[in-house]
């Protein structure tokens, strides 16, 4: 059981494989959390290579995300990190078929590709049980550009999963503020200085915004809570009508954190309920899922604001004494919020 | 093909015609994960988060993939065990 | 000489520009159309949407929350082997500009109706090219019809000349704003089936060969085969890039007059020689050159000034771009004066037809005298006695050999 790897030379063409459907394929990839079975039976949509910073969530949401699809997949991205990182002319590091259009359209091409499949289909050019369409897309292209075409798309009711990788703030561009920074959070644009201690608003509740158009599920996860985010991914796909999933995506080098953290940043983004997990159906409204759900049934295991704070740079003002009210501001905005999905949900004890 | 190619050879398009694996991102890294499988118990704990991903089971031991690793020590912080240690990256002599 | 579907044999429509537009469309076997609504386009996408609640057509119709995602979903459905098609006028044109480049860039042959409107401010629905010069740099071709036949006609080449594999760019098929697309003409249109088979079917993506491919494969986004559209260039490679774009649309203008000629044998119909259209240049002094449906009224009251025997001719521009400096070089070769209207302006500069023509005419050793008439902006109307004005003042510059001022505004009250 101890003895170490006879050879140590990696062959590329075993491990590292494109995706290839057939014509006819059916989409009946099983979903399968035994880490041995997963080795064989599934290889990530995302290869090795890609020019992502040491240390970012952003492929490992990509990668347990693909582990979750079902069959024959599209991928479409905006601008952002995770385009620019995996597709550096003449490279990919895709696997399966992807599209990047522009920045504020993600959904809008996503539409665009699910009526093509739909007349390709219909005209028997394409044959295939379905062809899945799976956006991954930045909260800088979701949050404030991108929300007028996901708005629209989701109005529309086109059948596609649309996952938001949510570093909070444009961290391609050097991470400015975007709608999804958090209050008091420091970014280029809000910086900490004299007279302002970072970002003023509170980020834009996107994942609620989602379930108010009535889409046909909703969820928050993270790639920490690796299980619950297959779950929710393979949710997505299957339902037939637009999904969103709101996947919160650490960056060391934004959020200022050491890079071994990565995934114990959103660990404790979970467990101080600064960012909970539940997920949202027509029929089921509200529901807390995996640690979330045990917060809820066991108070104790909730953590103060600051276990989270004091991880990340961003925040390293927060916690000095002079700013004791602001920080106290941000634990009751937490709680207000938590307190008040606790009432929503209606797997929370009562 | 000489490398860069000129316009008379690039697909229409501008569509990319390499993979990502021939670019070795592994000299980005000041420090690799070394994992010791004396203490190893083979959960894939670290196949399942490596964010390249450069981290391969053969059927009896995971393998780091030095060609891309980053060093970014996730699978060394993630080890439930701490079977994994990040040692500094010495260039041209052993880690 | 018979074509091959005679006129008893095409079905005579009463229809208005926007109309034409739709049949056309309709018979085209589209895929995708996603469409906003915006004057005077309003009627295409409409009468489309009744095709479609009619069963009439397999096309999937979005109706897009915005031009620019009007021209986003278009880009989506091409990358995934559909037909596109879409329509449009001035705001939503200017709304979806990014849109454009990205189309001609990723070499997605979209075929796009652009009912010719003015730009803001200040807001105006009515006619003029405003919003087609704006495009021009896009890398789309841009064709302009004169009248509502020709509508009908051109919408059905652009799909063909688009998909043609020594192009592969997307097509904007311009018409007047409501001179065009709400006045009525009495037009002949094909039977469904001459149309499918002009167009040869369903669209087939062209053929690219990926390294890392062990195959051929088609260009579009099918699970068969991981290709990946629109990546990022760097200093390194994005010039490289440019250069295949440039030759398909010099490649544009041999296959614009073989769809022509085509036509020709096809309908009978045909629009000079594709690119452009001459009317009595062969021994005019005066030529008046033009686009658009103002080139009617201009071909009326010249053809009335050579019945008094003065040598004028017209030039129609059909194809503004790619542009045919040669075509246009050899009809203005024994002019004296080239009267150039424009019916949009560069700030600052001249109207860009106007540029057009001097560098089409800058190699030859006797150079006409030019001079830019801007006409028509907002939708005032180009009447034959602005016309017969206009001429009057060429002819005048003829007599004196000398250009009072090189740019003119015609029909504007001081």
């Amino acid at each position: 059981m101890s003895a170490p790897p006879v050879s140590t030379i990696i062959d590329k063409e075993k491990y590292y494989r494109i995706w290839v459907f057939e014509p006819g394929a059916k989409s009946d990839s099983p979903l399968i959390f035994n880490l041995r079975e997963l080795t064989s039976k599934k290889t990530p949509a995302i290869l090795p290579g890609h020019r992502l910073c040491a240390g970012c969530a952003a492929p490992i949401i990509v990668k347990l995300a693909s582990f979750a699809f079902r069959g024959p997949t599209i991928v479409v991205s905006p601008t952002g990190c995770l385009e620019v990182s995996t597709t550096v002319f003449p490279y990919t590091s895709w696997a399966v078929p992807w599209i990047h259009n522009a920045f504020e359209n993600a959904a809008a091409t996503a539409s665009g590709i699910e009526a093509s499949i739909k007349a390709l289909k219909k005209t028997g050019r394409i044959k295939y049980e379905h062809v899945d369409i799976v956006v991954f897309a930045g909260d800088g292209g979701t949050y404030d550009i991108g929300l007028q075409a996901l708005s629209g798309a989701f109005e529309r009711g086109h059948d596609f999963l649309y996952i938001l990788y949510d570093n909070e703030a444009y961290m391609n561009t050097g991470i400015q503020r975007s709608g999804g920074t958090p209050k008091y959070a420091w970014t280029t644009t809000t910086p900490v200085g004299r007279v302002q201690p970072g970002k003023l608003e509170h980020r834009k509740p996107i994942a609620e915004i989602m379930v108010a158009h009535k889409a046909k599920y909703v969820a928050t996860a993270t790639p920490a809570h690796w299980v619950d985010l297959m779950k929710k991914v393979r949710k997505g796909i299957e339902v037939e009508g637009p999904a969103f999933i709101h996947a919160l995506s650490s960056c060391n080098r934004g959020w200022r954190h050491d890079l071994e953290i990565a995934l114990e940043v959103l660990r404790r983004a979970v467990d101080t309920c600064y960012f909970p997990l539940w997920e949202w159906s027509p029929n089921t409204g509200y529901l807390l899922t995996d640690r979330s759900l045990a917060i809820a049934r066991n108070p104790a295991l909730k953590q103060p604001i600051e276990k989270y704070l004091e991880t990340q740079g961003r925040f390293a003002h927060l916690l000095k004494p002079e700013n004791k009210h602001l920080l106290r501001e941000l634990q009751e905005y937490v709680d207000s919020v938590w307190e008040d999905l606790l009432k929503r949900a209606s797997n929370a004890p009562r | 093909m000489s490398e860069p190619r000129g316009w008379k050879n690039l697909p229409l398009g501008a569509l990319p015609y390499k993979l990502s694996l021939e670019y070795k991102t592994g000299d980005w890294r000041a420090e690799r994960p070394v994992i010791d499988y004396t203490k190893c118990t083979r959960c894939l704990i670290c196949w399942l988060f490596c964010p390249e991903p450069a981290i391969v089971w053969d059927g009896s031991n995971v393998m780091i993939d030095y060609d891309y690793c980053k060093g970014c020590g996730i699978c060394a912080y993630e080890c439930p065990v701490k079977a994994i240690s990040m040692v500094p990256e010495y260039r041209g002599g052993s880690g | 000489m018979i074509p091959k579907v005679p006129l008893d044999k095409q079905i005579r429509l009463n229809v208005n520009g926007d109309e034409a537009v739709a049949y056309a469309a309709k018979q085209c076997l589209i895929d995708v159309v996603a469409a906003y609504p915006i004057t005077p386009q309003t009627i295409i996408v409409e009468k489309f949407s009744e095709f479609v609640a009619n069963g009439e057509v397999h096309t999937e119709f979005i109706a897009v929350e915005s031009e620019h995602s009007a021209m986003s979903a278009c880009i989506g459905a091409a990358a995934a082997g559909a037909r596109a098609f879409t329509s449009t006028s001035a705001q939503g044109l200017a709304l979806m500009v990014e849109t454009l480049y990205i189309a001609s860039g990723l070499r997605l042959p979209i075929v796009m109706a652009l009912v010719n409107r003015a730009l803001s401010a200040p807001i105006n629905i009515h006619c003029d090219h405003s919003d087609a010069y704006l495009m021009r740099d896009s890398g789309w071709i841009q064709l302009f019809v004169e009248n509502v036949q020709e509508a009908y006609d051109t919408t059905i080449q652009a799909f063909r000349i688009g998909e043609d594999e020594r192009v592969q760019l997307p097509v904007a098929v311009n018409l007047d704003g409501f001179f065009l697309s709400h006045t009525m003409e009495n037009i002949y249109i094909l039977p469904d089936d001459v149309v499918h088979e002009f167009i040869g079917g369903y669209r087939k993506p062209p053929v690219v060969k990926i390294d890392y491919l062990n195959k051929e494969v088609s260009y579009q986004l099918n699970p068969a085969y991981p290709l990946t559209i629109g990546p990022l260039d760097l200093y390194d490679y994005y010039f490289e890039h440019k250069i295949p774009q440039i030759i398909a649309m010099e490649n544009a203008l041999s296959v614009i007059k073989e769809v022509n000629e085509e036509w020709f044998a096809l309908t009978g119909r045909r629009y000079g020689n594709g690119l452009i259209e001459t009317t009595y240049v062969e021994d005019a002094d005066v030529i008046i050159v033009i686009m658009g449906s103002s080139a009617g009224t201009v071909k009326q009251v010249v053809k009335k000034r050579r019945g008094r025997g003065e040598k004028i001719g017209v030039v129609r521009i059909r194809s503004f771009r790619p542009f045919p400096y040669n075509d246009v070089a050899e009809a203005l070769r024994n002019a004296k004066v080239v009267v150039v209207m424009d019916r949009g302006l560069s700030f600052g500069s001249f109207g860009p037809l106007y540029l057009e023509i001097n560098a089409s005419i800058s190699d030859l050793s006797v150079k006409p005298m030019l001079l830019n008439y801007i006409y028509g902006l907002g939708g005032r109307d180009l009447s034959p006695e602005m016309i017969e004005r206009v001429i009057d003042e060429a002819t005048d510059v003829l007599k004196r050999g000398v250009i009072p001022r090189k740019i003119s505004f015609v029909g504007v009250r001081e």
